[in-house]
């Protein structure tokens, strides 16, 4: 690798962070839209009875929908917040 | 049949209406008898980007609620033979768009030898845009290496799957990327998203990149879309498009910096 090229990877800007982003944020939809119609209100309301329990952020609760052959796989997964010491 | 293609977006311009008179002129160029329809209704703009606004007499929605018929209302393009273009109405909104309407002037477009019937869709995902792309056997999707246009670009696609006529008979409409104001310098300094990040996230095929070029605006200030303009960078691009559409390979270009004489030597 010359110091061109080096150079150039230096410069790395903001486009890898869109392209993050947009991978994140494209999942997500694509979830909601290959899943039931209703997918997107039962996050809501699990978010809700979880917070009765314990203080959680949205990105914190992942529901994912998958198609199989033989029957649908509703996934959830909840990331608690750290344990207090 | 005549083949039907929406070109469509999501967001708001990003292209479509530059692409849809660039594209269908490549075809009428061919010997396709091509007809180019404005579904933009209410904001009509594709006769400015063709340069036939003054000929304006009927509309598409006239044609749908039988004040016209189609032959009066199709406007014969002035600088390509075998094209035709059906303007947007200006002052109706877009409810005056319903599917049996829509698909009785597809008909009437076939029966008249068309062999290709090229959409222009407005911007959003409201009625305008589900109209544009309800009959279509193929989608151009027009994506800008930006964020907004990218997810919207996926949007697209989704609905592009489920909500069209195709989608309802168990067929897939074909998808076709198109990413337009392409800059090379601005992906080469890591500021804008490259071709190959963009086809990562979408995954669709894709047929060309169309680079931002001063071409475009002076195309659309003369009022002759911008592959006419052969010595342009935009021009070509456009011009590889439709080659690419109609079956050739064509390798892409215009997707590197062009290398000054100084650099070439050095590291070319
Ligand atoms: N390759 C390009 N290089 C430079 N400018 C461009 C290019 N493509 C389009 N433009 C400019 O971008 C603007 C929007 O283009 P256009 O009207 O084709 O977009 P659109 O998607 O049809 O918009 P709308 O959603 O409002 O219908 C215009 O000013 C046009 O000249
Ligand atoms: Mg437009």
């Amino acid at each position: 690798m010359g110091w061109f090229s080096y150079f150039k990877q230096e410069k790395a800007g903001s486009a890898k962070v869109a392209k993050e982003r947009l991978q994140i944020v494209i999942a997500h939809e694509r979830l909601d839209r290959n899943g039931p119609e209703y997918l997107p209100q039962l996050r809501r309301d699990i978010m809700e009875v979880i917070r009765k329990y314990v203080a959680i952020t949205d990105d914190q609760v992942n529901v994912q929908y998958e198609k199989g052959s033989d029957f649908d796989v509703l996934e959830l997964n909840i990331a608690l917040p750290d344990r207090e010491h | 049949m005549s083949r039907i293609v929406v070109v469509t977006s999501g967001k708001g311009g990003v292209g479509k209406t530059t692409t849809s008179a660039a594209f269908s002129t490549g075809l009428a160029m061919r010997g396709y008898k091509t007809a180019v329809i404005d579904f933009d209704v209410g904001l009509r703009n594709l006769d400015l980007i063709m340069g036939c606004e003054r000929r304006v007499v009927y509309d598409f929605v006239n044609v749908i609620n039988n004040e016209a018929t189609l032959n009066q209302a199709l406007i014969r393009d002035k600088h390509v033979e075998n094209l035709y273009v059906l303007p947007a109405s200006q002052t109706r909104d877009k409810d005056a768009l319903t599917p049996e309407g829509v698909g009785r002037v597809m008909d009437e477009l076939h029966e008249l030898g068309f062999d290709f019937i090229v959409c222009d869709s407005p911007a959003g995902i409201e009625r305008g845009a589900h109209m544009a792309m309800y009959y279509a056997d193929d989608a151009v999707v027009v994506t800008n290496p930006e964020v907004s246009s990218v997810r919207d670009s996926d949007r697209i696609l989704g609905l592009l799957q489920s909500k069209t006529h195709r989608a309802k008979q168990g067929e897939t409409v074909r998808e076709h990327l198109l990413i337009t104001r392409y800059s090379p310098a601005r992906v080469q300094s890591g500021e804008m998203l490259s071709m190959e990040d963009i086809l990562e996230i979408l995954a669709v095929p894709l047929i060309g990149v169309i680079p931002e070029s001063q071409s475009v605006l002076q195309a659309s200030n003369s009022g002759a879309p911008v592959i006419l303009d052969k010595a342009s960078d935009a021009g070509q691009a456009y011009d590889d498009f439709v080659r690419r559409f109609l079956g050739e390979t064509v390798p892409h270009r215009f997707l590197e910096v062009e290398k000054k004489g100084f650099f070439k030597k050095l590291f070319g």
